[in-house]
């Protein structure tokens, strides 16, 4: 005969039992579901992503009416549970009783509710189920203003789903920093930083006094007697176990329902799983335990022995956009070490806690990719000694030819954990996609590995990379080029990190998969090289493209063209008489003026270069690089000098700045101007750096181009001096040096790095400021020179043909 | 076949390449690594390209123009680029680079 079950609550723990239930022994049981949400099962943990507005109700059910329906479980949705009778083996439920073999406690957990005066108020509501995720949709939609009291995982997701459905919101957290369970300070810190840049304000140390309001919420009072306008007050302080029934029952109850390995409570009869159950004094509310025990409970009910472990978590933030990882303990101790990687331009935080060389805890915040492999480390207690120096860069550069993410990936073992949540491990996902599950959806389907969560998928994504090789197509991150799987991101911070001073170092380390690079990655990484070591690092001619390699450009009939340069637009007889001669004796076809106010001789021979350069020279002129992703030009109007409405001597300004930056490479090209007041002759609005003179001083603006994309420059800062105007555009264009992917002009760097950040480093601290300006000058000792003169000296016979056979009679 | 010297490797610069003109048109000599040499035409099948002035990288070119690759091997365009350019047989002898001298006699027929 069948038994019977009875489940109380329809949540993600029971929901697993059911479906591992009914796979495997889908006629052991008569199964009666109760549950008080009127809806069968959702994923709980993807109602953050609901409240901002990601997804909705349908794309997170799990489990509706249908599913339980087609396995013959009997549901009783919306209908509370009154008593369990255990004498009687009945559960008794509004309408009416059940009777039991084994019964299943499933309740959950139910917020906390801080006992202040006005808790009660309407508009005061926690953060728990659907119904409170459709209640705050509902307030947000008329605006105001939320308080979220509570600084932990749900009241930030509560949080950042309520600002970005546009309420203004605070939240008020009694520790220090935000989710002090799971971070540190420094991480805290950026998690905050974040925050606040999406318009949160954040209160640490505050503690709540009351809630204020006549017939509903209107304001939250603090300890410090100040108070914060609330429109809606959301209480996500923590959770407690749901024991009510439990306790009711008389069953052992501490603070949730105690069970033992098995998942049996006082009474054998008794299952209690989930957030409800208490194990080894242990409490869980993460989904990946949860899944263990439900397991276990199913196993157990099936008469299968089997035993439930607690393991080390770890846990991540579903805030878009915040990025943050964090597993173990990282507390500060003795005989602890800490490995700590910083980089605060783009806001990441690494802190790997280390003892008795195990790796026991781990912070990250902005960059999680190894999130998994450093928890892999830290569950299985993994000897680091020997990859110390260069754990914190995670998996990909441990050993000496697996720089490639993937290789990482592949060295996993088959019993690795890819899903957390979902207990998934690679040897599960591998064989399902030998049995045909060869993308994303249906490894999802099949094994539910990033099923819950969704943060593995990356890691998923790689697996079937991995097992498919080029049958699988990779969505995301952008490599260089097909020579590495790295970043231009991870690159230049790896040349720096690991102290990379060739271009073979960085094949080598990295584990460039070509010998030596192609046409897309070489000049990239012989600027990154040269930027960041101009001493040591030698620039390759052969790493670069052929118009800087010949310091002419290319034109489509293969000849080049020269352009001198003219500093700030000035020029002068001499200079122009020389130009004309040129043109002449090299027969140069089309003679040109740029938009940069100089001089283009188009349609010079490839051989006739340095001949040309060498006459050009003697009257003093020197290469415009006009070819470069460098200096270009410092445009000017002629300002006090002749302009009657000129406030500065614009032109003496763009032709000292022209001599200060000419020769210097850049992350593409550079282009500069100096207009001598508002009227703005030189256009300087539209330049990648432009200033504007004015009465009082010099607008500084960047960021402007007129290219593919045209932008109107903003406005850096204003500074009284020439001298200071000067030194603001040194830094600044060390900190685009310094910081800039390859190709990108400066405005697409400052879209990344912002202008605050632009503005903190290179205006307001002035000590960076001297420090930027001093690594400028010291790359400009080496690259402030006269490429032609140099070529003419040194390689004029590499410009004509190694042998000619045109002039030789035939044989 | 007869071999031509046309020059010292060292004249051509790693992963770069020279020039060789003839009345027939002009040859690339690229050096690939420290002691490998390949010989091709210079003229992209594209537009024209001067290929001697392109990114030489493993084994192949990268026309400066447009980015088409070249296999120097078989002087097959790589990628979704078809074309081909002319390969000739080049040597290197004690520190010189030997050209088949039908590349600068008899290209028509080679």
């Amino acid at each position: 005969m069948k038994q019977k079950l009875v489940v109380i609550g329809a949540g993600m723990a029971s929901g697993r039992v059911l479906e591992h239930l009914t796979e495997t022994a889908p006629d052991a049981f008569d199964i009666t579901l109760f549950n008080a949400e009127p809806r069968g099962n959702y994923n709980r943990i993807m109602l953050s992503p609901v409240l901002s507005g990601e997804k909705t109700y349908e794309d997170i059910v799990t489990h509706d009416g249908d599913w339980y329906a087609q396995r013959g479980i009997a549901c009783r949705f919306g209908e509370h549970v009154v008593k369990i009778d255990r004498e009687m083996k009945v559960v008794e439920g509004e309408n009416g009783h059940v009777p039991y073999d084994k019964l299943l406690i499933a309740t959950g957990s139910a917020p906390f509710i801080i006992p202040v005066p006005g808790k009660d108020l309407p508009g005061v509501i926690t953060y728990r189920d659907l119904d409170d995720t459709n209640a705050m949709i509902d307030a947000a939609a008329k605006g105001g203003n939320a308080v979220v009291i509570g600084g932990g995982l749900l009241g930030l997701e509560a949080a950042a789903g309520l600002a970005e459905r546009g309420m203004t919101v605070t939240v008020v957290h009694l520790m220090g920093h935000l989710m002090e369970r799971q971070l540190d300070e420094a991480a805290g810190y950026l998690l905050r930083k974040d925050l606040e840049r999406r318009g949160i304000t954040v209160r640490t140390q505050a503690s709540t006094k009351a809630i204020l309001g006549e017939g509903r919420a209107e304001a939250v009072l603090l300890e410090s007697g100040e108070t914060l306008p609330a429109d809606l007050v959301v209480m996500a302080v923590g959770i407690r176990p749901e024991t009510r029934l439990a306790t009711d029952a008389g069953l052992d109850v501490a603070r949730g329902i105690e069970v033992n390995a098995q998942m049996q409570s006082s009474d054998p009869d008794v299952l209690a799983v989930g957030e409800c159950a208490e194990f080894d004094g242990h409490l869980f509310g993460l989904v990946a335990p949860l899944y263990d025990q439900a397991k276990v409970v199913a196993n157990t009910l099936l008469g299968q022995p089997d035993a439930f472990v607690v393991k080390e978590l770890a846990t991540k933030l579903k805030v878009t956009g915040c990025d943050l990882f964090s597993a173990g303990d990282f507390a500060k101790g003795e005989g602890r070490e800490d490995i700590v990687f910083r980089d605060p331009a783009r806001g990441v935080y690494k802190r790997l806690v280390i003892e008795d060389d195990r790796l026991i805890g781990a912070v990250m915040y902005g960059d999680t990719a190894d999130g998994s492999w450093f928890f892999g480390l830290i569950k299985d207690g993994t000897d680091i000694d020997e990859m110390r120096d260069t754990l914190i860069f995670g998996p990909a550069y441990q050993g000496g030819d697996t720089a490639d993410p993937l290789s990482a990936v592949a060295a996993l073992p088959p019993e690795a954990e890819i899903c957390g949540c979902n207990g998934v491990c690679k040897s599960t996902i591998v064989e399902a996609i030998a049995a045909g599950a060869t993308d994303l959806t249906a490894v999802r389907a099949s094994t539910k590995a990033s099923a819950s969560c969704g943060t593995c998928t990356g890691l998923v994504e790689q697996v079937l990379q991995v097992t498919l090789g080029d049958e699988f197509q990779m969505p995301a991150a952008q490599p260089i080029c097909g020579c590495t799987d790295l970043t231009h991101e991870d690159v230049r911070r790896l040349i720096k990190a690991q102290e990379l001073k060739s271009q073979a170092a960085v094949w080598q380390e990295l584990g460039w998969k070509t010998p030596n690079g192609c046409h897309v990655c070489r000049p990239a990484i012989n600027y990154y090289l040269l930027a960041d070591w101009p001493l040591e690092y030698q620039d390759d001619p052969q790493s670069r493209f052929v118009n800087e390699r010949k310091h002419a450009n290319i034109q489509k009939d293969g000849t080049f063209s020269v352009v001198p340069r003219m500093w700030g637009g000035i020029t002068n007889p001499a200079e122009l008489r020389a130009i004309a001669d040129a043109a002449e004796k090299y027969d140069v076809p089309t003679v040109k003026v740029t938009g940069g106010q100089r001089i283009d001789l188009l349609g010079v021979k490839g051989e006739d270069l340095p001949a040309i350069w060498a006459d050009l020279n003697k009257a003093g002129l020197v290469s415009g690089h006009a070819y470069s992703k460098g200096l270009r030009t410092v445009k000017t109007c002629v300002g006090t000098d002749h302009c009657r409405f000129g406030t500065q001597d614009s032109a003496g300004l763009g032709i000292k700045l022209e001599q200060i930056l000419w020769g210097s490479w850049t992350p593409h090209k550079l282009k500069l101007a100096v207009s001598g007041c508002p009227r703005n002759c030189a256009e300087a609005t539209c330049k990648d750096i432009g200033v504007v003179c004015v009465d009082s001083g010099y607008q500084i603006g960047i960021a402007g181009a007129a290219g593919m994309d045209v932008k109107e420059t903003e406005l850096l800062c204003q500074v009284p001096t020439e001298d200071e105007a000067i030194e603001v555009v040194m830094a600044v264009t060390q900190a685009y040096r310094e910081g800039g992917k390859y190709l990108d002009r400066l405005y697409k760097w400052l879209a990344k790095v912002g202008m605050d950040w632009v503005r903190a480093n290179v205006v307001d601290d002035l000590e960076n400021r001297r420090a930027l300006v001093a690594r400028f000058e010291l790359s400009q000792s080496i690259y402030r020179k006269d490429p032609w003169a140099e070529h003419v000296r040194d390689k004029a016979p590499s410009y004509a043909p190694i042998a000619d056979f045109t002039l030789e009679a035939a044989e | 076949m007869s071999w031509i010297d046309i020059g010292r490797i060292d004249d051509v610069p790693l992963r770069g390449a020279r020039l060789v003109k003839t009345r027939l048109g002009c040859i690339a000599i690229f050096r690939t690594a420290e002691a490998e040499l390949f010989a091709a035409s210079n003229a992209c099948p594209h537009k024209g390209g001067p290929l001697s002035e392109g990114i030489v990288h493993g084994q192949s070119v990268t026309c400066p123009l447009h980015n088409w690759v070249f296999d120097l091997n078989t002087g097959e365009a790589q990628g979704a680029d078809e074309g081909r350019i002319t390969t000739y047989p080049v040597r290197l002898e004690a520190g010189r680079i030997l050209l088949d001298a039908r590349a600068v006699t008899e290209r028509s027929a080679a």
